[in-house]
This record gives C-alpha cells, structure tokens and sequence, in this order.
C-alpha cells in the first residue's frame, strides 16, 4: 500500500477539522462551566445562561459538530477518492 | 442484486415494520385507556403491561435467532445508521438516565447537568476519535482492535479484563432496576421481579446475539421516549399552556427562582413557617448528637432518668395519664447501647434537612469562596470523566461494527446522540416542572387536602416520599417533604392528572431502558470471554457453530451471576456506576485514540498506559470512597488520601492523564512499532484506498 501526497493531505485536513472542532467542544463544555458563576449568570429568556448552556445549548451544540463533521467527511472521502464503493 | 441495492430494500422494509410496530404500540395504549375507563383494575394493566412488552422482546429474540458468527456478533454489519442510532440510543440510556436523572436534577439542580452534558458530549469525542476508524477496521470487539493495534495476547488480554471490569458493576446495577420496576409494576417481590426481567434479557440475546439485541433496542428506544414525553408535554401544557416543555421552562423556573426567594426569606409569612421547622430539626439533630458522644454512659444515665421520673410519679400517686406517660417514655427508650446508637444516629441525620433548600438556578452554591470553588472542580472533573468513559465502554463502542460502511458509522454517531438528545434535553424541564408543582401546588396546601398521589406514593415507598406535618401548623411546608430523586419521573403520570394507563406506560418505559442497556452489557461480556479468550487465545482453531456455542453459555453464567450479585442489594450500586465510567476512560480512551492517531504508539506503552490508568483510578477509589474502604480495609482518613479535593467519583481526572502520559514516554523509548502495524493504522484512517490489499473484517 502506497501513500500519495493527496492521501496525506486528507489526513492533515481530517486533523485539522478534528482540533477545531474539539476547541468548540472544550469551549462549550468546560470555558462556559468554568466561568458560569462570574460571567454566564445572566438571565437569558428566564434561565440562567449557564444553566440554559448545560440543560439545552451546549447539547444542541453537540448535535451539530457531530452532524456537521459526518458530512464535511463524507463530502471528503468523495473528493480524494478515498470513499468506499458500493458494491 | 446488487448489495447496495439489496440494502435500501432492506432499509425500506424496516422502515415499514417499524411505523406499523409504532401505530400498534398506540393503538395498544388507547385500547388500554379506554378498558380503564370501563373499570379495569390497576394491576391488572400492571401485568398487561409487563407481559406483553417481554414477550414483545422474546418474539423479536426467536425471529432474529442465528448461530451465525457475523449476524451473531455484529448483526451481520447492515444496521441502517438511523436505526443503529436508535439502538445505541437504547443501549445507552439505562434505568438511570430513564428515571434517575430529573430526579438528580431536581435535588441538585445547577449541579446536576454535569449528568446532562457529559452523557451527550461523550459522543463528540465518539465521533472524532472512534468510530469511524473502529469500523473500517471492523472485527467483533474492542479488544479485537488492542489485540491487532498492539501485536499480541497481552493487551487483548488486559483489555478483556478492563472489558469485564466496567460492564459487569455496570450490568447488576441495570438488573437491580429490572427488579424495582417489576416489583412495582405488578406487586411481585424484588427477587420474583429480577429473574422475569432476566428472562425478558437472555431469550433475547440468547437466541440472536447481536441481531436480537439490536432490532429489540430499537423497539424498545420506541417505547421509552413514548413513555418519557406524555407526561411531561402533559405537564408544560398544564402549567404554561404550549406543549414544548424544552422551549419554555424558561418562565417557569423564573416562578421557581421567586419563590425559592420567598420561602428563604425569613420575614415573609411563608418564610418564617419554613425557618421554624428547619430550626426543629437542626435542634433534633444536635441533641440527637449530644447524647450520640455522652455514649456510652448517656444511655445508662438517661435510663436511670427516666426510671426515677416514673418511680417518682408512682410515689407521689400522680394522676393516671402522668404515670402512663412515663411508662411510655421508658418503654419506649432502646433496649441497649447499640440500638440507641442506632437510633440517635438515625436522629441526628435530619441535621441535612435543617439547611436552607439549595436554588436551582445557581451554579456551585455553597457558603464561602473555597467550597464554591471544590464545588466547580468537581462538577468540571465529572463532565470530564463522563464524557471520556462514554468514549470508551466498549458496549456502546461495539454498536459501531455493526453499521454496512465508514460513511453510515459516522452518520450512525449523528443519529445516536440525536435520540438520546431527545430525552436529555427534556429531562431539566421535566425537572423544573415538577418542582414548580410542588413548590407553588403542594407546599402551603393543607394537611387534609393533599392530592391523592401523595398517599399512595407515600405508602407505596416511604423513602421516595414522606410529608410529616412538624411543626402541627396543618399546613405544608417545603422542609417537611422528604423527596427521593425516582419519584419525580415516576409519579409525574399522577402529578399531571393522567390516567393509571400512562403510570404503567412510564414503568413499562424504564423497564425497556434497563432490559436493553443490560442486553448489550452482558454480550459484552460474553463476547470477550467467547471471543476474545476463548477463541483468540485458547482455541483458534475453534468452529463457528462452537464460537457462538461457547458464546451463548458464557451469556448464561454471566447473567446468572449478575443477578445473584444485585439479588444481594449491594450498597452504594450508584457510585458503581459512575465508577464503570471513570474506570473504562482511564483504561481503555488513552490506548484507543493513541493507537489510532499516533503511529509510533508501542504494544509495550500501550499495555503499561491501560494498567497505569485503571490501577491509579482504582486506587484513588479505593482509599477515598467509604464504600470501597470499607471493602479493602482502608483507615487512613480520607482527607489524607484526597488529591485536589476531588471525589472518588471523579476518579478517572487522574488515570486519563497517567494514561496518556506512560503510553507517550514508553513509547518514545522503545523501538517502533513494525511496518505491518503502522500499515494497519494506514488501513484504518482511510475509508478505501484503491490498491490497499489488507482485510481485516472480522469473520
């Protein structure tokens, strides 16, 4: 099994859509955690910031890195040919 | 045909099978409805119930019965994302999560949502890190991949142990709440309760392994999440008037935040009633204290009192009702020093109903900077545990060999943590819900005008319920409700004014979240015996026939022990639980992603990461957690062993980083791994790569 430049380029590129995406995750869950008593205590359409981010908003947030790396990757396995094929 | 289009047929029908399975479970719920309404008793729909939804599951284990090795171990690998998804939504939630979790959150509040978010964000790191490359590199188990990835015996081994380790705390505690939600639901003993549940699993998973097991979650993720909305869309369009609890609980906890203000605030009318009965127990307490130290001597001593009130009574020829009065104060004093321990002990615990009720809104509430600050590591430190373990209990790792392609395991991670969003992101407003109809309905009600929930709930479990009227006002006051966190799920159906038909709904739901996540544990465990040390390391030359033989008696020993174990009540089955978590993120998250993302990652490291991680996560539980002390003999007080204040739930902040950090250091000092193994991360990270010639399905 042989590597070519452009296999490597779509493993650099899934690394990179990984890093970014895990920063939004640690921000979500752990930035705003940490700082819900001092800054995220503002009410926000009757909850609490930092209660509504941890009920609803950062699950919501979840949902969406997942849902948006699954298609970003599927895209990507069709432009560097390396999807798999339907028998 | 051709495979791709075999399988949208296949999806296709599925499809159909499960929206009629959906229309007959509804029509079945009105059926029920309606012969309540001409008079049929409660425990008959009890029974209704639980018989009709484990024979639901039996029938689903006889259709799907295989001896199959592909369809027995991974459902033969064409599970439609979306319907893979609904069954690790199954698998994932438990009777915990089904019933406990708006409990949690309605007792801690703010505290609580570590639960929340750590049980969903688990999944992020799922999809990044794990299941994609876990499929394309596809066999049976998690320690088929160690066992690949780290050349050898010793880290499949060590990974069968973790494997077992984790789920088997984790399957008694699941077989525990099969036998409380079949004792409730029908009035049969615990026991009786824990072998039907037990039937309910094995003819199931017995039968058709992974293929039986994932059609059944799937069908039971439908009954679950039928049974966790009613009530509470019921509830918000009671006490908001729109039916979409999530979106609006806002305002009632707004309602909740006022009144909490009012009933803290001594000079209100209500807040002083509140005060008053705190300050009853707070003195109950410390006097229940006084005379816990004076012990020994304060039992004689209190005796002797009490004997000589009544002698004196008796010789000054008191009235009647004094001397009988007396009498009574001696009678009932206890009979030795160790009852009376017991019962002051007793006493002196309503010390935690005398503080102020904690608001629900606010983060890390607690009476100074310092504890505020503990109080924030620790719910950081949990999310962090929950999550990682999440990412790594090989039950739910498992789910993603199953799917036909790399493409749908991703996808399938989507769908998975969407339906499980379902339910987590409803459990708080289910929470503040209730709370508000307890604050604002129930408390400064009348003693004689309690709704009816109220007494059967307290009749039917008096530690899930008990309202005393202490200070004699004839009035309800929040401090004298004693709540158990399981009533807030369970009792919703009533709180809500549904009928009895829904009640059964919402016990015949917790049953299916508890019957489906112990389904996929104790394949778990069976297959790492079947598969991994029996046919791996013990006989490779083993039969297919003989694989899933072995497999299937594996699944009955380990069940059977499983139910012994929890048929015992082992105490503390809670902390259990969470320790699967830290104990399977310090074993098994650091080995997986590094043996994916790092090429240089050795057998050695990798082998010494797993056991450095789990051993100091175990030995940090073990010298902390009162329980786990108690078992090992650990005396050393547990201030001495505590690391950074942080609880023995959270355990796993320890053993992730150690882990990560040995397998890193190990491997740079050792040679690198051969060419075939970094050949096979190559083979896992692309989904095809035209001229790779390397196979490694599992067959």
């Amino acid at each position: 099994m042989q590597l070519t430049d452009k296999h490597r380029e779509y493993w650099s590129k899934n690394l990179r859509l990984t890093a970014v995406l895990l920063a939004i995750w640690f921000v979500v869950t752990f930035v705003v955690g940490y700082l819900a008593r001092d800054v995220f205590s503002f009410n926000f359409f009757g909850w609490p910031f930092a209660f509504w981010m941890g009920a609803q908003g950062s699950l919501v947030i979840y949902v969406a890195i997942i849902w948006y790396y699954a298609r970003t990757m599927n895209k990507m396995d069709q432009e560097y040919g390396v999807a798999e094929v339907e028998e | 045909m051709s495979s791709a289009s075999s399988q949208r047929a296949f999806t296709a029908q599925l499809k159909k099978i499960y929206i009629w399975y959906t229309g007959g479970f509804l029509f079945f719920l009105v059926a029920l409805a309606i012969l309540e309404q001409f008079g049929m008793p409660r425990q008959w729909i009890g029974y209704i119930f639980l018989l009709a939804t484990v024979l639901l599951y039996a029938g689903i284990g006889v259709m799907s019965r295989t001896s199959d090795a592909s369809e027995y171990y991974v459902a033969g690998r064409r599970v439609p994302a979306v319907f893979n998804g609904m069954a690790t939504g199954a698998d994932w939630m438990s009777a915990a999560s089904f019933i406990g979790m708006a409990g949690t959150l309605y007792l801690q509040g703010y505290s609580g949502l570590a639960f929340i978010m750590g049980w969903t964000g688990g999944y992020v790191l799922v999809a990044l890190f794990l299941a994609p490359y876990l499929r394309k590199f596809g066999q049976f188990t998690i320690p088929d991949f160690l066992g690949a990835r780290y050349g050898g015996n010793t880290a499949r081994f060590v990974g069968v142990l973790i494997a077992i380790l984790c789920s088997f705390v984790y399957v008694v505690a699941q077989i525990y709440g099969v036998g409380l939600i079949t004792a409730r639901l029908t009035g049969l003993s615990f026991e009786v309760g824990v072998f039907v549940g037990l039937a309910g699993i094995l003819v199931c998973s017995f039968l058709g392994g992974m293929k039986a097991v994932t059609w059944t979650q799937v069908a039971q993720y439908i009954i679950l999440i039928v049974a966790y909305m009613i009530p509470v869309v019921w509830l918000s369009i009671k006490h908001t008037g729109i039916p979409i609890p999530q979106l609006v609980y806002g305002s009632v906890l707004e309602k909740v935040s006022a009144r909490e203000t009012e009933l803290l605030d001594a000079k209100t009318p209500a807040g002083a009633k509140e005060a008053e009965v705190r300050k009853m127990f707070a003195d109950r307490a410390s006097a229940a204290e006084a005379r816990l130290k004076g012990l020994p001597g304060s039992f004689d001593s209190e005796k002797a009192t009490l004997q000589k009130t009544l002698d004196d009574a008796k010789a000054a020829n008191a009235p009647s009702d004094v001397l009988a009065s007396a009498q009574k104060a001696l009678d009932s004093y206890p009979k030795d020093a160790a009852a009376a321990k017991a019962a002051w002990t007793k006493d002196a615990a309503v010390k935690s109903r005398a503080g102020p009720p904690l608001k629900h809104g606010e983060a890390f509430p607690a009476k100074d900077e310092k504890a505020r600050d503990i109080a924030r590591k620790n719910f950081l430190a949990l999310i962090f545990c929950l999550m990682v373990g999440t990412a790594a209990l090989p039950h739910i790792l498992m789910r993603y060999y199953t799917t036909p392609s790399v493409k749908e395991a991703r996808d399938s991670v989507f769908w998975s943590l969407f339906f499980i969003f379902l339910l987590y992101f409803t459990a708080p407003a289910l929470a503040v819900l209730v709370k508000f109809d307890i604050y604002t309905l129930l408390v400064g009600s009348e003693f004689a005008k309690l709704p009816a929930w109220v007494a059967s709930w307290s009749k039917v479990d008096p530690s899930l319920l008990s309202i005393v009227d202490v200070n004699k006002d004839g009035i309800v006051q929040l401090a004298e409700i004693a709540i158990g966190g399981d009533i807030v799920v369970l009792a919703t159906p009533e709180i809500a004014g549904l009928p009895y038909v829904i009640s059964g709904l919402v016990a015949a739901g917790g049953l299916a979240a508890a019957l489906s996540t112990a389904d996929g544990l104790l394949l778990t465990i069976a297959n790492a015996l079947s598969h991994d040390l029996y046919y791996k390391m013990i006989n490779p030359n083993a039969s297919t026939a003989t694989r899933v033989g072995v497999s299937k008696a594996f699944l009955l020993i380990v069940a059977l022990a499983a139910a012994y174990v929890a048929s015992l009540k082992v105490a503390d089955i809670l902390f259990l639980v969470s320790a699967a978590f830290s104990l399977a993120a310090a074993g098994f998250f650091p080995a997986l992603v590094l043996g994916i993302f790092w090429k240089r990652t050795t057998s050695i490291a990798a082998v010494l990461g797993m056991l450095a991680g789990v051993s100091i996560t175990f030995y940090y539980m073990a010298t902390t957690q009162p329980w786990m002390r108690g078992l090992f003999g650990v005396t050393s007080p547990i201030a001495d062993n505590m690391w950074w204040d942080i609880a023995p739930i959270s355990a796993g902040v320890f053993g992730v980083p150690l882990g990560f950090a040995i397998i890193l250091i190990v491997s740079l000092i050792t040679p690198a791994p051969k060419r075939e193994v970094q050949e096979l991360v190559e083979h896992v990270r692309y989904p095809n790569i035209v001229g790779d010639t390397m196979n490694t399905q599992g067959r």
